[in-house]
């Protein structure tokens, strides 16, 4: 008869700080390796319930190092196998903060105060295909919402994160653009794809059956083809049918009527790296259930 | 002249796009082509936006992708990330700027206010999705929730409907996922004015979607076989900090009650 505990210390841990007030760009030279001492602390804590006791075991501050004329506070080395995880995201934290942070101190606090997209992306979660990444967003750039498929559900269909995301991002942060991204080799469309009506449920049947029109748009346009390139135009259908998707929005057929809100579509193929942006043109798009969308201004970037 | 007729030819074509639904995909095809070739003749003055977007497309081509051949070829092929990554969608926080996440590396999900709602099989199918796929299909062995300061959903889900403002249609359902953090927070820091409590809230919302998170049951087998870590992260674009922690669980040994030599009758 165990009795679960469970403990989040949140506070227990180190934070990393720099301080800017220390930071000498001319006479630093930090390097590549730090090296640290480590020094390893346990916390026990014992809780007031029947029988338990449990053992929380954080990461604590380790040491302070001179370096020149700066400070650098490092998170010690957790003991338990997990070590290298903390140092790697470690690494890249501080490999951002003095690349980029500290190379651009006022564009950081005035972002700190506000922030200003001018885009609003949607994007898949695959691994492969942040817009960070492949379209050089920078902090300030772009408001993301990344889920599987980069699907956007209809208006109808009820609250969940992409349209929460959505009335964020134009209601609020007033975005001028929507940009939908979709990529090659989709797990998501795939899965749209081969989904069978057997009875069965879970939750990416769930989630994808929002791009159950492209599918359909495909079996019908594309029957000839194999498998894989059926997929490749449902990637590519999909996309169109999540701008007009956007379009049940009121709020955002509104801003688009009004020619303050532009959508637009992209397709990263990351096979032969090659970018397609498109955007919608609304006075030319019908919007029954099978209209057709008119798009404008299409180029293809290899 | 020329101008004048191909533009006249463009209206064309896209008028025919439009009423004759009936076209295959094959004509459709080809006409969109002839339209994209017809604009190339008097190509239009490229907006801004799009300028945005080539420029970023081509620098990522040329220094990264054209740089790392067998990456990307492998990474056409399948990908293998260790990370899953659950960060705001807000625009200042991407965890492949702050973190330095390249192609491959980590499987992210971005919402307003990197919420992981619990276990919901009627509802929340999007985070669900990402998760089973993740954890059955792709087999990430660290899940790393990140919260970051001056969150605006932390901020609404700490301010409505106290405020007796108007509940918008989607954003509060969606934030009040966080609910028992707020809850929490106005308990333990009372005293603390809004800026504070906000910042609580935001570390303590990052705690209970790592909580949430070992509601899926495919979550909690992984972490039980030891297979999958979970973490929790605060990014601070304020003062430039980064914090990170980890999810630790511990079930203890049975104490056995013992049933002999002992005066039962109280």
């Amino acid at each position: 008869m165990a009795i679960p505990s469970s403990i989040s210390d949140p506070f227990a841990s180190k934070s990393l700080p720099l301080s800017s007030s220390s930071y000498n760009p001319s006479r630093i030279s930090v390097p590549a390796q730090i090296t640290a001492k480590i020094e390893q602390t346990h916390l026990t804590a014992l809780r007031r319930s029947q029988c338990s006791s449990l053992k929380a075991s954080m990461g604590s501050p380790g040491f302070t190092q001179q370096l020149n004329n700066s400070k650098l506070d490092t998170l010690a080395e957790v003991k338990d196998g997990r070590d290298d995880i903390f140092n790697d995201l470690k690494d890249r934290f501080l490999s951002f903060k003095k690349n980029v942070y500290m190379e651009n101190p006022e564009q950081f606090e005035s972002l700190a105060k506000v922030q200003t997209p001018k885009f609003m992306v949607i994007a898949c979660v695959d691994s492969r295909v942040c817009p960070s990444n492949i379209l050089g967003f920078q902090p300030g750039d772009a408001f993301t919402i990344r889920n599987v498929a980069n699907l956007v559900p209809t208006f109808e269909s009820g609250p969940s994160e992409t349209n929460a995301a959505l009335e964020f991002a134009v209601n609020t942060l007033l975005v001028e653009n929507i940009l939908v991204v979709g990529h090659s080799c989709c797990g998501g469309i795939r899965a749209l794809m081969g989904m069978q009506d057997d009875g069965s449920t879970s939750f990416i049947k769930s989630w994808v059956i929002h791009g159950k029109n492209a599918k359909v748009k495909t079996k019908v346009f594309a029957s000839n083809l194999d498998f894989d390139h059926q997929c490749t135009h449902c990637e590519k259908e999909s996309i169109n049918h999540s701008l007009v998707n956007l379009l049940s929005y009121p709020w955002i057929k509104e801003k688009v009527e009004n020619e303050e809100l532009s959508i637009h579509g992209g397709y990263y193929d990351f096979v032969n790296c090659s970018f397609e942006k498109w955007t919608l043109d609304y006075r030319g798009t019908k919007l029954e259930e099978n209209g057709r969308i008119v798009t404008k201004n299409k180029v293809f970037w290899s | 002249m020329a101008n004048q007729s191909s533009e006249l030819a463009i209206e064309q074509l896209k008028k025919l796009l439009r009423e004759k639904e009936e076209l295959n995909g094959v004509a459709t095809a080809k006409i969109e082509q002839l339209i994209v070739e017809l604009q190339g003749c008097h190509p239009n003055p490229i907006e801004p936006a799009d300028q945005r977007i080539i420029d970023g497309f081509t620098y990522f081509k040329l220094n990264n992708f054209n740089k790392n051949p067998e990456l990307y070829d492998r990474l056409a092929k399948g990908q293998s990330p260790k990370f899953m990554v659950f960060a705001c969608s807000d625009s200042r926080v991407s965890p492949s700027v702050i973190l330095n996440f390249q192609p491959g590396e980590a499987f992210m999900v971005r919402n307003i206010a990197n919420m992981v709602p619990p276990f919901n099989q009627l509802r929340y199918s999007g985070v669900g999705a990402t998760l089973e796929y993740a954890i059955t299909a792709l087999k990430v062995e660290n899940i790393l929730v990140i919260g970051h300061s001056r969150c605006g959903g932390i901020s609404r889900l700490m301010n409505h409907p106290e405020d007796g403002s108007a509940p918008y249609d989607f954003i509060d359902d969606w934030v009040k996922i966080g609910l028992s953090s707020k809850v929490k927070v106005l308990k333990e820091h009372e005293r603390c004015d809004f800026k504070e409590q906000c910042k609580f809230c935001e570390m303590e919302s990052v705690n209970n979607s790592l909580v949430n998170l070992k509601t899926y049951p495919y979550v909690d087998r992984e972490i039980r076989n030891k297979n999958l870590a979970l973490l929790g992260g605060y990014y601070d674009f304020v003062s430039g900090e980064f914090k990170l922690w980890k999810y630790k669980n511990h079930v203890t040994e049975p104490v056995t009650i013992p049933l002999k030599g002992l005066d039962m009758t109280i």
